[in-house]
């Protein structure tokens, strides 16, 4: 979708800023939302791209002026409300419960089990790769346009590299697809190409010299020239 | 669209109140509902809490999460996972090149060499900064990023200004608000993270650090570097460093 999320190329934000010694964390809620990342997605609950759409559909306004961890905290909240996995009316009553006590702390539990099974996905991670029984439609050199595509749904062609000519500079497995994975719509998996776009195609005649960007596009995004 | 308030209220304007003024409930925010112009964001701190508390408790209920979990998900990445990692297999590869080779190759493989690698860098790629090219890595989509390798974003590489404006124009991006001036005969490369192929960058080697040991070439390795928004500086510059 078209979202607030979809920055690339977007003017007037200002400078980046940096902070010294940055913590990992700024606060114990941002902890507490990370936990909750592997409560969700970790479990399986809510796959990536649900969890990134969930970004993608907070609104505009919002997205842009909060804090990343509350980009997280809006997208387990709604997948969870979505999915059925809480209810609105409990998940009120339990915010209520909350509110206005900065002291009040959830019971503390515990669960080895699932504190382990946590740390092995750490550290083995959780691969969206799944192999096709097809080769790659492109090979590296390849000429290729980008579709001219505004989905309302999930996507991972940002749009300042549609309806842009490249050429592919890596061929990669194939991996799950966001645009279905996001919905629902099943795993649709294909091959991901790096695809180069010279700095003078995205940005016109004005731009950077000798600069390019690589973008990681899937085979559905790609039109063969 | 959030209708025009008559002109004789504007001569009184309210009070500001310390509290967002009608508080949607929780569904209706995202069941589609009209820009929240005027609504306090970000929201506030105490609001994120409780309601981080909220969900963490339901769940907990469920066998979902538990403290311990919490707990030690956060210490991994307080402090066992951070450009530490990154910058050891940075210095394995400027002393081996037969491990260079390896890890502009296939630089998932070459990590696990070392014991490093699992979420969030299932399939990464490391790219090579030389003299005639410098690499940097963004996700403007997201924020997409090798945790493996570097730990979890610091919150620049987050935020909107560095994800919008480095693949439009990252000469002046890097020059700007990094102080890092790339001659034009040197080609950029800019690589957005947007599938789950997690990009980073083998820095260039400093020229004055023949006589240091491995240990002492990771300590030079700053994490910005393998962002690619720095250089890695000689064995002069300050080492460590959180950049």
């Amino acid at each position: 979708m078209n979202g607030a999320h979809d920055l690339g190329g977007m003017q007037g934000l200002g400078r980046v800023e940096r902070e010294d010694g940055e913590p990992v964390f700024h606060a114990p809620w941002e902890k507490t939302v990370f936990g909750l990342l592997f409560g969700t997605v970790g479990s399986g609950l809510v796959n990536l791209d649900e969890f990134r759409h969930g970004i993608e559909r907070m609104n505009p306004v919002h997205y842009l002026a909060s804090r990343y961890y509350e980009h997280w905290l809006c997208t387990i909240e709604r997948n969870l409300l979505e999915k059925g996995i809480i209810g609105e009316a409990d998940l009120e009553a339990r915010i209520r419960r909350f509110r206005g006590r900065p002291g009040a702390r959830p019971k503390r539990t515990k669960n080895p089990q699932l504190a382990e099974r946590m740390l092995g996905l750490i550290r083995s991670g959780g691969s969206t790769r799944m192999p096709v029984d097809r080769p790659p439609r492109f090979k590296v050199g390849d000429r290729v346009l980008t579709r001219n595509i505004h989905p309302t749904g999930h996507t991972r062609l940002p749009r300042y590299a549609r309806a842009k000519h490249g050429q592919i500079a890596r061929v990669y497995d194939a991996f799950v697809f966001p645009d279905t994975s996001a919905h629902q719509r099943g795993p649709n998996p294909q091959h991901v190409y790096s695809v180069r776009f010279d700095g003078r195609e995205l940005w016109g005649r004005e731009a950077a010299p000798n600069a390019s960007v690589y973008v990681d596009l899937w085979e559905d995004y790609l039109e063969a020239v | 669209m959030k209708k025009r308030r008559p002109a004789e209220a504007k001569s009184k304007p309210r009070a500001r109140k310390s509290r967002p003024r009608a508080r949607r409930s929780i569904g209706a925010r995202y069941r589609g509902s009209p820009l929240p112009i005027g609504e306090q964001y970000p929201l506030p701190e105490s609001e994120l809490a409780a309601r981080a508390r909220a969900i963490e408790s339901l769940l907990a209920e469920k066998g979902l999460v538990s403290s311990d979990m919490i707990d030690q998900v956060i210490n991994a990445y307080e402090h066992d996972i951070g450009p530490m990692l990154g910058a050891k297999v940075v210095a394995r590869a400027w002393i081996d090149p037969a491990f260079k080779r390896r890890l502009l190759e296939n630089a998932t493989a070459a990590c696990a060499e070392l014991g490093i690698g699992g979420m969030q860098g299932e399939h990464m790629i490391c790219v090579e900064n030389t003299p005639q090219v410098h690499n940097v890595v963004c996700c403007t989509l997201c924020s997409c990023y090798p945790w493996p390798v570097l730990g979890l974003p610091p919150t620049w590489y987050k935020h909107p200004q560095y994800r919008a404006r480095l693949v439009a124009d990252p000469r002046a991006l890097l020059r700007d608000d990094f102080g890092l001036a790339i001659p034009d005969d040197v080609e950029v490369r800019v690589w957005d993270s947007s599938s789950e192929i997690r990009y980073w960058v083998l820095p260039q080697r400093p020229a004055d650090t023949e006589h240091l040991s491995e240990r002492q070439l990771a300590a030079l390795v700053s994490r910005d570097s393998m962002i690619g928004v720095d250089r890695t500086r000689g064995a002069q510059a300050r080492p460590g460093g959180s950049r």
